[in-house]
């Protein structure tokens, strides 16, 4: 009781005026560059661009390529990250690092990674060729590993942090009363964390929409297999700066939807903890 | 704030004058070589050069990128900024188009017409960079409609998938297949097919070093062409 109280006048209190400013300082300097961009926007002209048939392609081509990759960052990365949070094994450090690499590396770089291991003169891209005849280059297949390889880190570092605090004593007392390890996986484990599975999901995909690098550089660029909205976007700065206007709209009013949408999971689900 | 403006050009105080030089990607290693050799000439001037596709630089410069000079692989994206030159552009040098294809020529390419195969990949790079505006015109010329897979963001794209064997062919510049050595090779074109890439040059209004500019492009035009007919531009 007297914890509550102590606690709802520290609320009450008035935060330091420096950390407020820098604060908000930090709040425009979020904000400015979308005004700027908003401005600029043609509103008139998102109908017209919007009803093209090469911008309507290109983003049917990202919806499909982004849910499919982040379906896959799930179907690998769920177990990926249970192993890192739940076991100990010799160099676990050095293979959470080579796994979240590609979050922070220049997407282009992971783009020439994939051409040179997986493409068709690739280190094991040839064999794909030399048995099946068929290269990941210039496909579809081509676009959605691109956009797991930079996509999956996300899902991974969320899902391992929720695991990791989520009470491994619900797995022991399942254990001891007989359930298989899988059993408790799929019935104890993945439920406890289902906000964060959400939210790993989310970013995901929302990476995998936006991927433009690794893309152009592994999958290369042709309207209906590889040119996802995001590639389109970048050239259409050179070609029609309206269009690349009015799609980096689209895009923009699309992450932010997504993230607002994840923040409200989260209060929901945490009583405005959050993590 | 007095570093900074002197960061963006003009004289840094110790008389060392920066000069930004904005050239077309098929011009990097030749220019890479005319920057080392005006420099040794011109002591007090330090050249920055950057590469990127023609329409690439010339949206930069349409949104006020700081450069001096401007060398396009097209007068087509020299004219978009025609506005924005000191005086005119004239062209410097000229390049050829071939079809780069992997070494040893596995699919056997020998024509245009070779490029609608459906067992050949073909690649070329999206509208407004210079190669793609001079394959279409070479294709138009010889009533081919080629079956591209990929329109890459330009010419440097290319070249990398198809040394890097993803693509089998694609219309190149003749320096892009002397550049790229043993890992890929060129197929003419006839010259009653082909056409010449005319490559102009002109200094930016915006420029604070005329003079230095105006030097720059006085030594592309002198002492520099000899070594852009090392890297295979021109007649030779």
């Amino acid at each position: 009781m007297i914890d509550t109280n102590r606690r709802a006048r520290r609320l009450r209190e008035r935060p330091p005026a420096g950390v407020v400013a820098l604060a908000l300082l930090a709040i425009v300097f979020f904000a400015l560059p979308f005004l700027g961009l908003l401005w600029k926007v043609p509103w008139s002209d998102v109908g017209r661009v919007l009803g093209k048939s090469e911008v309507r392609t290109a983003l049917w081509l990202s919806i499909r390529t982004s849910v499919a990759s982040a379906l896959l960052a799930g179907f690998f990365g769920i177990p990926l990250a249970w192993l890192l949070a739940r076991t100990n094994f010799p160099g676990r450090n050095f293979v959470r690092a080579l796994c979240t690499m590609s979050m922070v590396l220049p997407p282009v770089v992971g783009g020439v990674a994939l051409f040179f291991s997986f493409g068709r003169r690739g280190l094991f891209g040839q064999y794909l060729d030399q048995w099946f005849s068929f290269q990941l280059t210039f496909t579809v297949w081509g676009v959605i590993v691109a956009q797991t390889f930079v996509a999956m880190p996300f899902l991974v570092l969320t899902v391992e942090a929720a695991i990791r605090q989520a009470d491994a004593r619900y797995e022991d007392a399942a254990r001891t009363l007989g359930a298989t390890r899988s059993y408790v996986f799929r019935r104890i484990t993945l439920p406890a964390i289902r906000p964060a599975l959400l939210a790993g999901f989310v970013l995901a995909w929302a990476r995998a929409l936006g991927e433009f690098g690794a893309t152009i550089t592994f999958a290369g660029n042709f309207p209906g297999t590889t040119q996802t909205i995001s590639i389109a976007t970048f050239l259409a700065l050179e070609t029609d700066q309206r269009d690349a206007l009015v799609l980096s709209v689209v895009m923009i009013a699309t992450s932010f939807a997504v993230l607002l949408g994840l923040r409200d999971r989260w209060m929901g689900r945490t009583d405005g903890v959050g993590y | 704030m007095l570093a900074l403006v002197a960061a963006c050009g003009g004289d840094d105080g110790d008389g060392t004058t920066e000069l930004n030089v904005l050239a077309a990607t098929s011009l990097t290693d030749a220019f890479g070589a005319i920057e080392q050799a005006f420099e040794t000439a011109n002591p007090g001037v330090n050249v920055t050069m950057s590469f990127g596709g023609s329409s690439t630089l010339a949206t930069q410069i349409q949104n006020g990128a700081p450069a001096d000079v401007f060398a396009s692989a097209d007068e087509k994206n020299m004219d978009l900024i025609t506005d924005l030159l000191f005086g005119d552009s004239s062209v410097f040098t000229t390049n050829e188009l071939q079809i780069m294809v992997a070494p040893g020529n596995p699919r056997d390419i020998r024509s245009l017409a070779d490029l609608t195969r459906t067992d050949v990949i073909v690649i070329t790079a999206q509208p407004g960079v210079p190669i793609r505006t001079y394959t279409d015109d070479v294709l138009a010329n010889a009533g081919v409609v080629a079956n591209f897979r990929s329109f890459e963001a330009n010419v440097g794209g290319i070249v990398t998938k198809i040394t890097g064997g993803a693509a089998d062919a694609g219309i190149v510049y003749r320096t892009d297949v002397i550049a790229a050595g043993s890992k890929a090779q060129g197929v003419r074109i006839p010259l009653d097919q082909n056409l010449v890439a005319q490559y102009p040059i002109g200094v930016l209004a915006a420029s604070t070093n005329r003079r230095a500019a105006d030097a720059f492009v006085a030594f592309v035009n002198g002492p520099g062409q000899s070594l852009l007919a090392s890297y295979g531009f021109g007649d030779g």
